[in-house]
């Protein structure tokens, strides 16, 4: 609206949206290390065309997004916490990701669309959740190169995909887990379902599934006559 | 509303905002997706409704403002420190309430009549669903009005779970009609309506012709609870903050912290001091009139803190009922899984956001024929089907398969996608003596301003009345040849959302008939203080089942219209 609310601040905040703005693009590079060059684009591209040219908005004149957790901007989203995992845990993810959801001749593999840089993302953030799931994380990735060794005297890595699919058979159920393998399974039943919302949420994953929405239309129609007959609407 | 409608009748007036400025326009994250947000749009401690929610500096908790439970309580507050407010985020439902709802009292012998009836309320419900804009159907059934024709906008087609739903629900008696949601699914005849809603004031006219060109139909993507670029929902402010402040008789001070109402030697009002958070200095304005519109726990505070000599329980508390009578709406969902919705072609689900068609209470007869266990009713939200795949939307699988991984988890996301559907009772609480807001005597926020500590208690009414919902989902979830997802619960305490969980608290400061029982007038003006008035959900006598902002908006229009009139006779201001 049009207050003028600490006016003598304004140069400040001035500076510090030109500095944020300038910094988007480079602040979320790292994050996107990960992903096809399209989805990169797409995370990027948004950012530069949203909102009016800074020196015609003054954002506290505006009121506009004081940029903490409590009141993020919601047009240029900030996700640039260090991450935590190290590269061999990272390589152990993305394999274990692509055990989950592989390539087949719908979609490619999570670890194509960066799903295990999601879950770096989310091992890192700030937050209690977070650290503990850091933890139950980094213990897996340990728990299941331990299991790889002892069995078959590899790293998870290095296993073929038979092997690989022994040690997930025995952990890919709580309910059904022996013993032994409860803590591997649960540590699977996390990372199962940070890989899920990595991969389902990506163009690729929203694709695979059919999610044809979030796009502007001019009206609203009734829905297509082959979802009305399957539903015995006709 | 009342900004809106004091500004255009020519007055002056100073709006004070306790959270920032906040321009949807520029603000709202249109057509964002999850996966450009933290943790892919995750809910947080800091954004509970997810990353894109349109509530900033706001949640179930407010940094440096606190407030408190009394023990054995567990009331959840929910704040929105921004312009605008909660209207920003909210579910756009708006319901009208019925003639049963204005004198439940009269009906069951519970709770306390309103001292106004439908009549009184129907037609500034029809102007101010002309004015924000709602689309909805024009069935009449018991208790659930229709609005005067041409009122409201058609409503969108139903999507496929809406129309599967209302297949089954309806042999079980239980009926489908379209919704009532303030999105505008045409644009506003911005030639005629301005002229309907204001005859005689070219100023109103003038502001409001503006502002209804500036708002666009719904386009049916992007969810309303983040808010609306384009304008095509009601939030205060796309809707009714941009032509209030075009009439030049509108400013608005954000970041100020009212803390108390201040009365002269004659009891009247002459204004408020506030808190002016940039600078953490305290300020005094004065005002002809007063019109609190905090929330209405927030307004209940103010009036609480507005202690001196002369009033030592606060402001217009004489009856001692500032605070009292605190309800919510009772809230019980569940969720079920329907092979019939599996392997479906895909289709846009996304639609204009909020519901297409709902249940309305469908059993009073048999209420009043004292067939059921519980005194009052509710309505049914629901939905399903394919949503856009956000942080979560796949960890059923795990259960749902048995711990499929590999090219049968794939497998499976396709198939079982879309194929679930919720539904989420919003019932009527009766109010009761144990359930109130009151100052803590010790507990201050960063301001120095003391907080509220919240009583709270369910009846035996609102418990039974969650079972029910509880037992009706499962029934309509099995009626469609589906699965109940974990427990119908048949305990009621197990089954109902806590107080203040569905964010619709309202009471705190009745209207009524007699000073003795209530804080305010029939027209929402206090007793004590003839100068001061109350414009948000504290009036509220009872919490019928229908979602309070169209109600509150409706009552603040009547109240502004009482405003002017009394000033314009001299006998305020």
């Amino acid at each position: 609206m049009e207050d003028n609310d600490n006016t003598q601040e304004q140069p400040v905040g001035l500076v510090r949206r030109d500095a944020l703005k300038a910094m988007a693009a480079v602040a979320s590079l790292p994050i996107l290390s990960g992903l096809p060059l399209a989805d990169a684009e797409a995370q990027t591209a948004p950012a530069a065309k949203a909102g009016a040219p800074a020196s015609l908005q003054p954002p506290r004149a505006a009121g506009g997004p004081r940029g903490d957790a409590w009141d993020p901007d919601l047009l240029r989203p900030k996700k640039d916490w260090p991450r935590k995992l190290t590269t061999g845990e990272m390589a152990t993810l993305a394999a274990l990701a692509d055990m989950i959801i592989p390539a087949d001749d719908k979609s490619p593999s999570a670890s194509t669309v960066g799903a295990h840089h999601y879950i770096n993302e989310y091992v890192s953030a700030p937050g209690d959740g977070s650290a503990r799931d850091l933890v139950r994380v980094r213990g897996g990735v340990s728990w299941l190169n331990l299991e790889s060794q002892q069995r078959f005297g590899k790293r998870f890595t290095q296993l073929t995909v038979a092997q690989k699919t022994a040690i997930c058979d025995d952990i890919c159920y709580v309910p059904k887990a022996k013993p032994e393998h409860k803590a591997g399974a649960r540590f699977f039943s996390l990372v199962r379902n940070l890989v899920a919302t990595g991969f389902y949420t990506t163009d690729a994953g929203m694709k695979d599934v059919g999610y044809v929405g979030n796009m502007a239309l001019p009206k609203w129609d009734p829905p297509p006559p082959a979802v009305l007959k399957a539903l015995g609407l006709e | 509303m009342a900004a809106y409608q004091l500004a255009v009748a020519g007055l002056k007036v100073l709006v004070l905002e306790a959270g920032r400025s906040y321009d949807p326009v520029r603000e709202t994250p249109m057509f964002k997706l999850p996966r450009e947000a933290p943790l892919r749009g995750a809910g947080s401690r800091e954004k509970p409704f997810g990353f894109y929610d349109a509530t900033v500096d706001g949640g179930w908790e407010v940094p440096g403002e606190p407030y408190t439970n009394a023990p054995g309580t567990d009331f959840r507050w929910w704040r929105a420190r921004m312009m605008g407010g909660r209207t920003n985020h909210w579910g756009r439902i708006s319901l009208r309430m019925g003639e049963y709802d204005f004198k439940p009292k009269t009906r069951d012998g519970l709770g306390a009549d309103w001292p106004l009836s439908y009549q009184d309320l129907a037609p500034y419900y029809d102007k101010t669903e002309m004015l924000i804009g709602v689309y909805g159907g024009d069935d009449e059934l018991e208790n659930t009005p229709r609005s005067s024709p041409g009122v409201l906008q058609p409503p969108p087609a139903p999507r496929p779970v809406e129309m599967l739903v209302k297949k089954h629900a309806t042999p079980l008696g239980i009926p489908v009609i379209p919704a009532h949601l303030a999105i505008m699914t045409q644009r506003q005849d911005a030639n005629r309506l301005p002229r309907l809603l204001h005859p005689g004031n070219a100023l109103a006219q003038r502001v409001l012709r503006q502002s209804m060109l500036q708002r666009q139909a719904c386009f049916y993507a992007t969810p309303c609870g983040w808010g609306c670029s384009i304008k095509a929902n009601f939030q205060s402010t796309t809707v009714l903050l941009p032509p209030a402040l075009a009439t030049g008789n509108v400013d608005i001070v954000p970041n100020a912290m009212v803390r108390e109402v201040t009365v002269g030697k004659d009891g009247l009002a002459t204004g408020v001091n506030y808190i002016d958070k940039n600078t953490r200095q305290d300020r005094h304005v004065k005002a002809r009139v007063v019109v609190l519109a905090a929330s209405a726990a927030e307004t209940a505070r103010i009036l609480l803190n507005s202690k001196s000599t002369q009033n030592p329980q606060g402001v217009s508390n004489s009856s001692g009922l500032v605070g009292k009578y605190l309800m919510d709406t009772v809230g019980a969902g569940l969720g079920g899984q329907i092979p019939l919705l599996e392997n479906l072609p895909p289709y846009n689900n996304d639609g204009a956001s909020g519901m297409h068609v709902y249940i309305p209470w469908w059993l009073y007869k048999e209420q009043i024929g004292g067939k059921l266990d519980f005194a009052r009713g509710y309505h049914v939200e629901f939905g399903g089907g394919r949503g856009m795949p956000g942080n979560g939307s796949f960890n059923f699988l795990e259960n749902q398969t048995e711990g499929a991984y590999g090219k049968a988890y794939k497998e499976a996301a396709r198939r079982y996608y879309g194929s679930f559907v919720w539904f989420d009772g919003r019932g009527e609480m009766i109010p009761n003596e144990d359930s109130f807001c009151e100052i803590d005597p010790e507990v201050v926020d960063q301001w120095g301003i003391p907080v509220l500590r919240f009583h709270w208690k369910w009846s035996d009414h609102e418990l039974k009345q969650a079972v029910h919902m509880q037992k009706t989902f499962a029934e309509i979830i099995t009626a469609m040849g589906g699965k109940v997802n974990g427990t119908v619960q048949t305990d009621g305490s197990r089954a109902i959302a806590r107080g203040g969980q569905i964010i619709h608290e309202v009471g705190t400061c009745r209207m009524g008939e007699d000073p003795r029982t209530s804080v305010l007038n029939p027209y929402c003006q206090s007793w004590d203080v003839k100068n001061l008035f109350v414009t948000d959900g504290a009036p509220f006598v009872s919490n019928a089942d229908k979602n309070p902002t169209l109600s509150i908006l409706a009552l603040a229009w009547r109240t502004t219209d009482y405003i002017l009139d009394q000033m314009q006779k001299r006998e305020v201001g």
